[in-house]
């Protein structure tokens, strides 16, 4: 501790928030670690299944809607993993946006008290939904195995496919916090806006049931189709994704990404004039 | 009043604030949706009522110093300490600042209900700065300050709210800090803790560290500070030895 150089903080030297803000994370990185524990401990510390209930969660919701609606698509065999899949990949996201909301709610009370870098929580936040995507995939192979749906070298490539997801959903999550911040009304409006985007996605129903509406523009024009996708055809499909397939899904992860950690860094300076 | 400030910081300084204001705009009517915002921000029908919390504000703080902060309610102590442990960015101005910024006001902010003391120790210390090796190794000082005993193992919830104090104290005084803030006088837990709390507190102001001491209290201000600034309305109205502060905020007082 008395070895380490006195750091200086000096606001007239600083290089951009954005940058700024990187540092500052390398530097409270164990904080990141604590908090990803924090909310995987916390969460089920009370239930007797525990962490079991990132895997039943899942399955529960597929065992539903295979009963529902495998007639209506007329995917009988397949529809359970089908669905499976397309849910582990929307859980993530819908679980890790509304959390992101939630904790900078609650972690709002924090901020007027202690400096730490604002965008600890939600990557925090990211983190652990990672967390539980590992947790998924158990029941996800289950079903796979138990319905003879094979699994295939493509799904190698799953890292990839939840590392856009991931940098997508915290792109949208620092956006989302910052307009919540500014706008409260955001954190009511939320979980409208989410239930109806998971309804224009292809998540319970095959994708060609969209393809005629709007010549198809209805899923083009949405962020979570190209990435869903790509996580799909590498589980479910088996099927490596084209070139283009891959630079579409990065496009729009890597620039989300960016943009939501500008205007966060940008606009976290002013939140603590709010709330 | 003219104050002697630095126009760079140098070796021995700790903080450093050059015309700091911070500006709270009040809209006149509250704007909750993002409709209302942007109808009213085309029309240009968004009023805002300003208001200066701080008003361009110098200081400087040299080490070692145990430096007073003395002014009437709503005089921007607060706001100042705010901006010196970078809670608040202000609107305008220089903030420098040498070390790790301790800001005792807070203590457990962050605790979790659902964790452990054990957990909530190493939340804690990070939330503070601190890694996780560098809390490991203060385990022990913080159990036997904190006499916490074998609730160290139970959820927080299941602890008093004299244990919760206790526990934040001991893992916030667990380091030396640079810079310390002190909001008022501390008083956690029974007599017997508070005695332990004021021997920590010495240690650390003698321990190198450089003191912030905001108070009501003018006896405070000329017997512990050696230096010491008057706030009045988000201003720094004169400052001086502790003694001759303390006479000017009674002067201030009787108006």
């Amino acid at each position: 501790m008395a070895a380490e150089p006195a750091l200086i903080y000096d606001s007239a030297k600083t290089r951009g928030v954005a940058v700024e803000e990187i540092r500052s994370i390398i530097r409270y990185k164990d904080l990141l670690m604590q908090l990803i524990r924090r909310d995987i401990v916390a969460r089920y510390k009370r239930s007797t299944l525990g962490v079991l209930w990132t895997m039943l969660n899942p399955l529960g919701t597929m065992i539903i809607l295979s009963i529902v609606f495998s007639r209506l698509f007329n995917m009988r065999g397949v529809y359970p993993a089908y669905i499976i899949t397309g849910l582990v990949a929307w859980n993530f996201f819908a679980q890790t946006t509304q959390f992101s909301l939630n904790t900078t709610l609650w972690g709002s009370g924090l901020y007027h008290k202690i400096y730490m870098p604002r965008t600890a929580f939600i990557l925090s936040v990211t983190g652990g939904g990672l967390v539980n995507v590992g947790f998924a995939l158990v029941p996800l192979v289950l079903i796979f195995l138990f319905t003879g749906v094979p699994l295939r070298v493509s799904a190698l490539l799953l890292p990839f496919a939840v590392l856009l997801l991931a940098m997508f959903a915290l792109g949208f999550s620092l956006l989302l916090s910052t307009a919540t911040v500014f706008f409260p009304d955001v954190a009511e409006f939320f979980p409208v806006l989410i239930s109806a985007w998971m309804y224009l996605t292809p998540i319970i129903y095959p994708e060609e049931l969209l393809m005629d509406v709007l010549n198809g523009w209805i899923l083009k024009i949405n962020p979570l189709y190209h990435l869903i996708k790509i996580f799909r055809m590498v589980l479910f499909d088996g099927v490596v994704p084209s070139g283009m397939e891959w630079l579409v899904a990065f496009l729009i992860a890597a620039i989300t990404m960016v943009i939501g950690w500008l205007v966060f860094t940008n606009k976290s300076k002013s939140f603590g004039y709010y709330g | 009043m003219a104050e002697p400030f630095l126009t760079e910081p140098d070796d021995e300084t700790a903080v450093f604030l050059r015309d700091i204001s911070v500006e709270y705009r009040i809209p006149t009517e509250r704007i909750g949706t993002i409709k209302e915002y942007i109808i009213k921000r085309v029309t240009g029908k968004i009023h805002h009522q300003s208001f200066y919390a701080l008003k361009e504000v110098n200081l400087s703080v040299q080490r070692g110093e145990i430096f007073g902060v003395i002014g009437r309610n709503g005089a921007g102590k607060s706001t100042l300490l705010k901006v010196i442990s970078r809670v608040l960015y202000p609107t305008t101005g220089r903030v420098w600042i040498k070390g790790i910024v301790s800001p005792l006001l807070e203590l457990g902010a962050g605790f979790h209900p659902e964790l452990t003391g054990m957990e909530n120790i190493f939340l804690n210390g990070t939330l503070l700065g601190h890694s996780r090796a560098d809390i490991k190794s203060k385990i022990p000082e913080i159990l036997d300050f904190s006499e916490i005993g074998d609730f160290i193992n139970a959820p927080i919830r299941t602890y008093s709210s004299g244990m919760v104090a206790r526990l934040g104290f001991s893992v916030a005084t667990a380091w030396q800090p640079d810079i310390l803030i002190l909001d008022e006088v501390l008083s956690v837990g029974d007599t017997g803790f508070q005695k332990k709390c004021s021997i920590r507190m010495q240690q650390l102001i003698k321990g190198d560290a450089t003191v912030l001491l905001v108070t009501h209290s003018p006896t405070l201000i000329a017997e512990l500070c050696t230096k010491a600034v008057l706030m009045d309305h988000g201003r720094i109205v004169s400052s001086g030895t502790g003694a001759e502060i303390s006479a000017s905020y009674l002067k201030l007082l009787e108006g």
